[in-house]
Parts: C-alpha cells; sequence; structure tokens
C-alpha cells in the first residue's frame, strides 16, 4: 500500500470513521452541484425528511442543459427550464450558494470551483459528475459520485468510500512546441487503457507535467476518469499557489492564504514516499495525438498510421473493429486529412483562457472551411468576459466561428449544441463515445485546443505544426 | 425510513448477455433521457440508442428479443459502465428489471452506483464469462443463481467462483448499503473531523 503520499495524507485528514463496510466515512470539504445529478438526491432527502447538514459547504451553478445561445428565462426548452427551476428552488430552500447565469460567476462546475477559489490543496472535493477529478490539480483529492452518494453528501457531507491505490505517472522532459497537456493525457490512457486505471488514484508527477500551468494541469487531472482512475492530482507547488492568490477567496481573506500554505506544504507527497505503481513517459517523445475510435483510449499522435486491431491486444480488437468502422478510418493512414464538419473548442477539459488564446493564435488571421460549423463555448461566463477584454471573441468571429454562452454545450449534447446526422467533430472535449455528442452516427475526433483551431480552418484534421510553418515561410 | 435496508445475500433470475467491452454509461443511457428531475421512468430508455433506430423502430438487441424480456441478471464484458457518473445508467437498468450483473469488471464510480442500489457486480474472468453469455442465449428461460455472500454464480449443473468486491459484499449481504442513516449516525464525528481541518471556519 502507499505511504507519505498526499492521496494517504489528505485521506487521513478527512477520515471521519471506519464503517461496518470497511469502508471509510470521509469528509467531504467542498461539495459541487448542478442541475442533471442533483434533483433526485434532494428528492430522497424529502423522502427521508433529511436536511441538508452543511449547506455552505455545498456549491451550484447550472451547466449541462443550459443554452449557449438565448439564457433568457424561461429557456425555449421545457425540460431544460424544468431542470433549472428545481435546481433554484432546492438552492433556495437549503440556503446553497448559486452561481447562477444572472450572476455573472455561471459555467461549468469545473472551470467555476477554481476560479472562485473554492477549490483548495488538501481538501476534498465532490460532484455528480465524473470529471470532478479536474479540482486535482490543486492537489485535492476529487472525484465523482453518484446521485444516491450526492444525497449522503446532503445529508452528512460524507461520503462512505473504499482507499485505492496509488500509481504515479511521471512525465519526464519537457515538451516540444505544439504538444499540450491535452496531447500528455491522451498518451497517457492511450498507454495504461481505458481501465488502467481502476483501483487506482493517479498522481502526476515529473518535470513536464511540474512545468504546465494550473489550466493544463486541469486538462490532465479531468480525464483521470477516461483512463478509469476515479481521481488524479498534481502536487501543490508554487505554480499552484500563485494561482489560488488570484481567486476570489484569497483576495477578499488575504490572510487565509498565509494562515493555509503550511497545511498545504504538508500534505505534498513525501520525497520518500512509496507508490503501488510508478509509470514514467518521456514527456519529450510526445508529439500532438488525436483519437481515432470511439473510446479516449484509442489515440495516436498525429503522423502515426492508425493501427490495425489485430496488431492490438486481444481484448481491444472487438472494439477497435467497432470504432473503425463507425468511425470511417483505415489502419494504416494518419488522422491527418480526417475530413471534419464541426469544430468544438470548449468543455471542462479545454475552454479556460490559455486554451482560448492558444487557439485564437491559430484562428488569427485564417477563415474557418466553409464547410465546417466552428464554435467556441468559453468554460465560464468569466472566462467569456476575461477573453472578450482581451478581444479573442472579436478574433474567433472575424474567422467565422460562432461565439457562445459558458455551459457543457456539444461535449454531451444535453442542450441545443449537437451534432446531426453523421456529422464529424474535431472536439477539444474529453469523450468520443458513439452518440456522445448528440447524434448517434456523429462521429468525434479529440484532439488539443490548438489542433481543433487548425481543423477548423483546414475542413480536416491538421497538424498545427504544420500550419504554423506554413504561415513563417 | 432507512432503518430497514434488506439483506441482499443472492440474486436469482433468467439472464439477458450484452457483450462487448468498455460499454459507456452513455450507450447504457443516452444523455438526452437525463432532462428529468426523477428516475421514474427510465427503464424504458435503457441502451436506447442500441436498441432502436432514428425511426424508433425496434434494432437487433437482445433487450428486444421476447424471450429476454423477464430478465433479471445482466451479463457484460470488460469496463462495464466507463465514462459518466450518471446514476441514471443503473437506474434505467434496475428499472427495465436488472437485480445483478455479471461481468469481467466495472468502472469504479459504475459498480459504486450499483451498491447504492443494491445491486451486485460480481466479476469472472473472460473466458467464464464467455461461457456464462453463450449459455444464457441458449438457455433463456433458465435461471441463474448470483450468491453474493459465497461468491459463487450456478447455471444449469455448472457453478463458478466470482469474486464480489469485499466492501460490497459486507455491505450487501450485511444490509448496509444504504449508508445515508448510518453516517448520519455519526454526526459528531463528522463534526470533530470539521474542526479539525484548518481549511473548515469554525
Amino acid at each position: 500500500m502507499s505511504e507519505g503520499t498526499l492521496y494517504d495524507k489528505v485521506w487521513e485528514e478527512h477520515t471521519v470513521s471506519e464503517l461496518p463496510t470497511g469502508q471509510t466515512q470521509l469528509f467531504c470539504g467542498l461539495h459541487l452541484i448542478h442541475e442533471v445529478t442533483s434533483p433526485q438526491a434532494f428528492g430522497m432527502l424529502q423522502e427521508r425528511d433529511l436536511d441538508v447538514a452543511y449547506p455552505e459547504r455545498t456549491h451550484a451553478t447550472v451547466d449541462h442543459i443550459v443554452p449557449t445561445s438565448d439564457q433568457s428565462r424561461p429557456f425555449q426548452d421545457d425540460a431544460a427550464e424544468e431542470m433549472m427551476s428545481e435546481l433554484e428552488q432546492n438552492v433556495r430552500d437549503a440556503g446553497i450558494n448559486f452561481s447562477d447565469p444572472t450572476s455573472g460567476d455561471q459555467g461549468i462546475v469545473h472551470v467555476i470551483g477554481p476560479e472562485q477559489g473554492l477549490t483548495q490543496p488538501g481538501t476534498t472535493i465532490v460532484c455528480g459528475d465524473s470529471h470532478t477529478s479536474t479540482h486535482g490539480a490543486f492537489g485535492a483529492l476529487a472525484f465523482g459520485i453518484g446521485t444516491s452518494q450526492i444525497r449522503d453528501v446532503l445529508a452528512t457531507q460524507t461520503v462512505a468510500m473504499e482507499k485505492k491505490k496509488v500509481r504515479k505517472i511521471e512525465v519526464t522532459g519537457e515538451l516540444e512546441p505544439g504538444v499540450e497537456a491535452k496531447d500528455v493525457v491522451l498518451e497517457i490512457i492511450r498507454r495504461l487503457g481505458t481501465e488502467g486505471g481502476v483501483g487506482y488514484v493517479y498522481e502526476y508527477a515529473g518535470e513536464a507535467i511540474e512545468s504546465l500551468d494550473m489550466e493544463g494541469r486541469m486538462s490532465i487531472c479531468n480525464m483521470s476518469i477516461e483512463g478509469g482512475a476515479r481521481a488524479g492530482y498534481v502536487n501543490p507547488d508554487e505554480t499552484t499557489y500563485e494561482w489560488l492568490k488570484q481567486t476570489d477567496y484569497f483576495q477578499e481573506n488575504p490572510e487565509k492564504f498565509d494562515e493555509l500554505k503550511p497545511y498545504w506544504e504538508s500534505i505534498r507527497s513525501d520525497e520518500d514516499a512509496e507508490y503501488d505503481d510508478v509509470v514514467t513517459i518521456d514527456g519529450s517523445e510526445l508529439e500532438p495525438v488525436v483519437t481515432w475510435g470511439t473510446t479516449p483510449g484509442q489515440g495516436v499522435g498525429i503522423t502515426e498510421p492508425i493501427p490495425a486491431p489485430e496488431d492490438l491486444s486481444e481484448e481491444k480488437q472487438d472494439t477497435a473493429r467497432m470504432s473503425q468502422e463507425h468511425m470511417g478510418v483505415e489502419p494504416g493512414e494518419t488522422m491527418a486529412g480526417y475530413e471534419i464538419d464541426v469544430a468544438f473548442l470548449g468543455s471542462c477539459t479545454n475552454a479556460r483562457m490559455p486554451d482560448l488564446r492558444r487557439a485564437a493564435e491559430v484562428v488569427e488571421g485564417r477563415q474557418v472551411a466553409d464547410s465546417v460549423r466552428a464554435m467556441v463555448v468559453p468554460g465560464s461566463q468569466r472566462v467569456k468576459a476575461a477573453a472578450e477584454a482581451e478581444g479573442l471573441d472579436a478574433v474567433f468571429e472575424e474567422a467565422g466561428f460562432e461565439w457562445r454562452e459558458a455551459g457543457c454545450s456539444m461535449c454531451l449534447g444535453m442542450n441545443e449544441d449537437q451534432l446531426e446526422g453523421d456529422e464529424a467533430s474535431a472536439s477539444s472535449s474529453n469523450r468520443n463515445f458513439i452518440g456522445r455528442q448528440g447524434s448517434k452516427d456523429g462521429k468525434t475526433v479529440l484532439m488539443n485546443p490548438r489542433m481543433v483551431a487548425a481543423a477548423a480552418v483546414t475542413g480536416h484534421v491538421t497538424d498545427v505544426r504544420d500550419l504554423k510553418e506554413v504561415t513563417e515561410a | 425510513m432507512t432503518d430497514e435496508i434488506p439483506a441482499i445475500d443472492s440474486a436469482s433470475g433468467t439472464g439477458v448477455p450484452i457483450r462487448g467491452n468498455d460499454i459507456d454509461t452513455d450507450q447504457i443511457i443516452p444523455a438526452r433521457f437525463m432532462k428529468v428531475v426523477t428516475f421514474d421512468g427510465l427503464g424504458e430508455f435503457a441502451f436506447f440508442d442500441k436498441r432502436y433506430d432514428e425511426h424508433d423502430d425496434p434494432k437487433d438487441h437482445p433487450m428486444n428479443e421476447p424471450h429476454f424480456q423477464e430478465a433479471s441478471i445482466m451479463v457484460v464484458n470488460a469496463n462495464f459502465g466507463c465514462g459518466s457518473s450518471r446514476e441514471h445508467a443503473p437506474q434505467a437498468l434496475m428499472r427495465w428489471g436488472i437485480d445483478a450483473i455479471i461481468g469481467e469488471s466495472f468502472a469504479e464510480i459504475f459498480a459504486g452506483n450499483c451498491l447504492a442500489l443494491g445491486i451486485p457486480t460480481v466479476t469472472a474472468d473472460h473466458d467464464t464469462i464467455v461461457e456464462l453469455q453463450d449459455w444464457v442465449d441458449e438457455n433463456p428461460d433458465a435461471d441463474i443463481d448470483v450468491d453474493v455472500e459465497n461468491e459463487t454464480v450456478t447455471y444449469g449443473d455448472t457453478t463458478v467462483d466470482v469474486t464480489v468486491d469485499d466492501a460490497q459484499r459486507k455491505a450487501l449481504t450485511e444490509g448496509v448499503w444504504d449508508t445515508t442513516a448510518l453516517m448520519k449516525s455519526n454526526a459528531d464525528a463528522v463534526q470533530d473531523t470539521a474542526d479539525s481541518l484548518p481549511y473548515v471556519d469554525g
């Protein structure tokens, strides 16, 4: 078993009791809720005549169903309006803070938590959303839960959990220009598999990880669950602390920063920490990674050939054949040149300021291909406002992108932003499952935000590094 | 009302095989059916896009076969339930009629959600599962017995060993899989833990 890791320490700090099942009752420092997975939990509380135990430790927003075009109320979609109204009622009754669209603070739950300073090192964070692992970027222990567990957290501020093993994933070296955090995590999932992380928490370490900004670290932790790991984290360091200082919470409570910093330092993994497993990846060898299939583990370097199913391990072959048929790709070819109909720049993986800035650099002075419908969906209202202050909205709009309101949008197609028929998308999101983007015949190619921008302007999957050379030449 | 959580030592019923690795929760319940504020009625949408074409006409799928309509034991392959944390997925399967799932492996959040509903997720190796799936195809009317306590599955004349995660086994067989009341009873210890944390204001 692991010892002396951040995971061990934070787990210990938050342990309330050992349950008869052998599970641990774990205190949840922060509970984030949204409109899709929480209403049933509030209903269960009502049935059992229970109150919300620590309403001040829950924070709500609306993201999955919120329209990204016209957000005026009532929403045009009756079902979305009903979910919104239900959430409003629930947070009002329980006295829960709500970053709603009129606040200017609304956005994807995994974008707003960090930007408001709710996400802090050494805390436990839960949310009824599998991408809660995102918050691990700050050295928090953060994981997704189901609705019955949301009920538990609302009623008790605790969850019943089994302790997991810890795998350290050390990404050494320096990433080449044009290679981003997204490529690192797609590579990790490709190597370790979509279920390689089941039973593990991932600690991301090494020079390539430590050199990333907080947004990059969030992109990596975000997709831990795509590799089967319910949580992933990065040890907090000066990059983390500098980021935290700028957030609301520490702007308003600067004394808290000095007060808490020793705690944050104390929960870092020890130099001699023991891990259940260690995996090393040479970050300097990586290139932009895109997916060729229908699971996030089916990735390939942009210059590499798509693998033949028979060259994969036996248990992956059937899925690979089915995926290749769905996507219409041929083994031996590269993904470069794969035609796309939609470019989606958004999601809790890649819709923060640095993501938009980098994509805008690619887009500037170019035009979205005629055949492509391109959209930018900022991760939060604050991201949107900050981007507009820098003029990024104009860059995108002049190129032919739609500039939309904040929300989950086409990552999962719960609002009106969906693929139609057998459209193919270049997407900065996290899942390429069949049907994920709203059409069961739709095709999703996951990639980093600059690669999405490149695909938008060329109309097909493109190595963004080549595009840059063309401009400079 | 939480004081009467039934112990679940076993589950029995006819089977339905769902083949394929990495079956994600978007397949089990497509997101568009989650625009609801209760779980009621989700059963008919389980695996909807796999079961129906664009005109809502039934496709070739085990869950559409007349002889599998009464099935309560689902037999699946590896990494079943990966992806989203949506409890809507096991809720939909439960409401379709599933009481237990036997598979090669399960995604963690999915298995946890099943446990919270009292649905065992038991595992066995690839060959055992494939044999069982084939047997279910040939014997759609015959019962499968999942013994959670003793970690076995019996079908026809065959009994095979399966694995049930320790905590899951205890939670199910001791009737403590619904944890709300149990954890609520530790309210003082919860407050003590909160008080001990440097970031929690008193």
